[in-house]
């Protein structure tokens, strides 16, 4: 499946990467939240196990806090919060 | 804090925030459960039931359990060191640079022992500038291929599809580029033609008759083999040159002033900023010192696996070389022609036996004894014909290695919930056949990939692991600039519609 980015609402956004591997999942998840504006939200969804660790560091460093963690499986949905 | 939003997935039970692993992981389906016994139960028959044909085989089955151990490692850390510089260029993680740091150091450390003990199963390799072009382009297929050529083989094991792919292309890539003759020995410079032709190999090796081989034999083989404890006028056998001269010296000092860098240009931002708003104060040098400590220890399962990886890599020398005293043997040919297998023996009597772990020779021969079973002559080359052999797949000691990776790494998935079979996409699934072909010629040019080329001897003091390094740093530079470049172009097509709230 190719990678999808919408808007949902004001201020909440989606990026579906399914199917990605690295350094796919990451770099796009970097380049989103680059544009996004302080407290806007992104919904995350992809299945590289490796990339759920490089993501959470990213957003340490970045200080974009992940405001819940979701696990289907070897699916995972991250919400993080622009800093 | 709780989460405000709807969500696409449906979840066992809410999770909270944020990092607590304990509830982020969830319960293991029995389904689970079940292949883990099935594949674990398979390994252990396979290890009984051939120990019970002849004890010769209890070499094949440290082989293969050593591989299992790496692959419960490399899937529980996440551990690729295609991600090492490439995440950290790409998006600021350092977090593998500290793994593979560490495992290094432990790896180093053990088989320094061994080395000392006389033990070790380790040769040094010649090193001059072919090792950091080697790792360039070996660095650039592992970015656009999503993973190292160890990386690639856990991942086969979460059933990563891509991976699977990744691993064909470096296969069938190294075993082509072995054998190229005909124009390709228009490329071969005069003086390695010549000096090819006086390493006196036998005349079944046609040495004139193909670039790598003239390569090797012609230019490798004429490059000086140095490590730390040489350079420093000690024997790598002694206490003294292992210990002090190919640890502390070739290692140790190096890791740390590697990590003292990536801290400098990576964490130590993060780091002040969170003091001056904690704290309201100037981070002080003890503060910078914890934290390059919270960097090393923050991703605790990549450093834990790099604890485990160090470890068991060398009690695997230590183990191969007891048993190669044990049954007076010098290499697993003589083991296999003792078992009646003749067939794929080199010219030499021996085969692919490296004594620790290894990745890219034993795909390069799975490919090669397909393709000499389909009637093409590949014996007469030196990589095939002349050194490693190409056995069977099935009596392979480095197959059953690998094997057994990507089970050891299918267990831990499994037992993690994380294995999940993947079809790989048309889009991923050329990047994985360019990016596995540049790792096949990468391993090819530098005699072995992340693992065999970069940590294996960068932890046993020889210089052209850290050479292959410095080329991988690079490679991986370039391919994360490219892919910034491409996923920037993707993205732009993707927002192009989409309203940014002010």
């Amino acid at each position: 499946m190719a990678m999808q980015f919408n808007k949902k609402e004001a201020g909440l956004y989606e990026l579906d990467v399914t199917g990605y591997v690295c350094p796919h999942p990451q770099l796009y998840t970097k380049k989103v939240m680059e544009k996004l504006h302080s407290g806007d939200k992104l919904e995350l969804v992809f299945d590289n196990p490796s990339s759920a660790e490089s993501i959470s560091a990213m957003c340490t460093n970045e200080g974009n806090p992940i405001v819940d963690k979701q696990r289907d499986g070897a699916k995972f949905l991250f919400i993080i919060e622009k800093g | 804090m709780e989460a405000t939003v709807t969500h696409p997935i449906p979840v066992s039970k809410p999770v909270d925030c944020c990092t607590d692993r304990k509830t982020y992981d969830q319960a293991v389906p029995r389904k689970n459960i079940m292949w883990v016994y099935i594949i674990v139960g398979f390994f252990g028959l396979v290890s009984i039931g051939s120990y019970a044909m002849h004890e010769y085989y209890l070499y094949l089955s440290a082989y293969l359990w050593f591989g299992f151990i790496y692959g419960m490692c490399l899937q529980y850390g996440r551990f690729c060191f295609a991600s090492a510089f490439r995440d950290l260029f790409a998006v600021g993680v350092p977090r593998m640079v500290v793994g593979i740091m560490i495992a290094t150091v432990l790896f180093s450390i053990t088989s320094s022992l061994v080395a000392s003990t006389g033990w070790s199963t380790f040769h040094a390799a010649p090193w001059s500038m072919h090792a950091v072009i080697a790792g360039l382009i070996f660095g650039i297929g592992m970015v656009f291929a999503g993973g190292c050529a160890s990386g690639s083989l856990y991942k086969a094991g979460e059933g990563n599809g891509v991976s699977m792919l990744v691993i064909l292309s470096i296969s069938v890539t190294q075993s082509a580029f072995v054998d190229v003759g005909g124009w390709a020995n228009k490329l071969v410079p005069k003086s390695w033609a010549e000096s090819a032709l006086t390493k006196g190999l036998p005349s079944s090796i046609n040495v004139s008759d193909g670039w790598v081989d003239q390569y090797l034999a012609g230019y490798v083989w004429d490059q000086p083999i140095i490590t730390f404890a040489k350079l420093l006028g000690l024997e790598d056998n002694s206490l003294v040159g292992a210990f002090i001269g190919n640890t502390l010296v070739g290692v140790i000092l190096p890791a740390i002033l590697l990590l003292t860098v990536v801290y400098i240009f990576w964490s130590r931002k993060r780091f002040v900023m969170d003091i001056k708003a904690n704290e309201g104060r100037s981070a002080s040098f003890t503060d910078h010192v914890r934290g390059f400590w919270s960097m090393i220890t923050s991703s605790k399962r990549t450093a834990i696996a790099g604890l485990f990886l160090g470890i068991a890599c060398g009690l695997q020398m230590f183990v191969i070389e007891g048993l190669r005293m044990k049954f007076g043997v010098k290499n697993a040919g003589t083991i296999l022609q003792r078992l009646g297998f003749d067939y794929g023996i080199s010219a030499k009597g021996t085969v692919f036996d490296p004594g620790y772990w290894y990745v890219t020779t034993q795909e390069a021969q799975w490919v090669g004894w397909m393709a000499q079973k389909l009637g093409f002559n590949n014996m007469d080359n030196i990589y095939f014909g002349w050194v490693n052999g190409i056995p069977s797949p099935a009596i392979n000691p480095a197959d059953w290695m690998s094997v057994a990776l990507i089970g050891g790494a299918a267990v831990m998935a499994l037992m993690n919930n994380e294995f999940k079979w993947k079809k790989p996409t048309r889009e991923l699934a050329i990047w994985a056949l360019i990016g596995g072909a540049l790792m096949g010629i990468g391993s090819r040019l530098a005699l072995g990939c992340n693992v065999g080329a970069f940590f294996v001897r960068t932890a046993n003091g020889d210089v052209s692991g850290w050479s292959f390094g410095f080329g991988m740093i690079g490679g991986a530079y370039i391919g994360v600039k490219f892919f910034n470049w491409y996923t920037e172009k993707k993205m732009a097509r993707e927002m192009a519609n989409i309203d940014f709230d002010i």
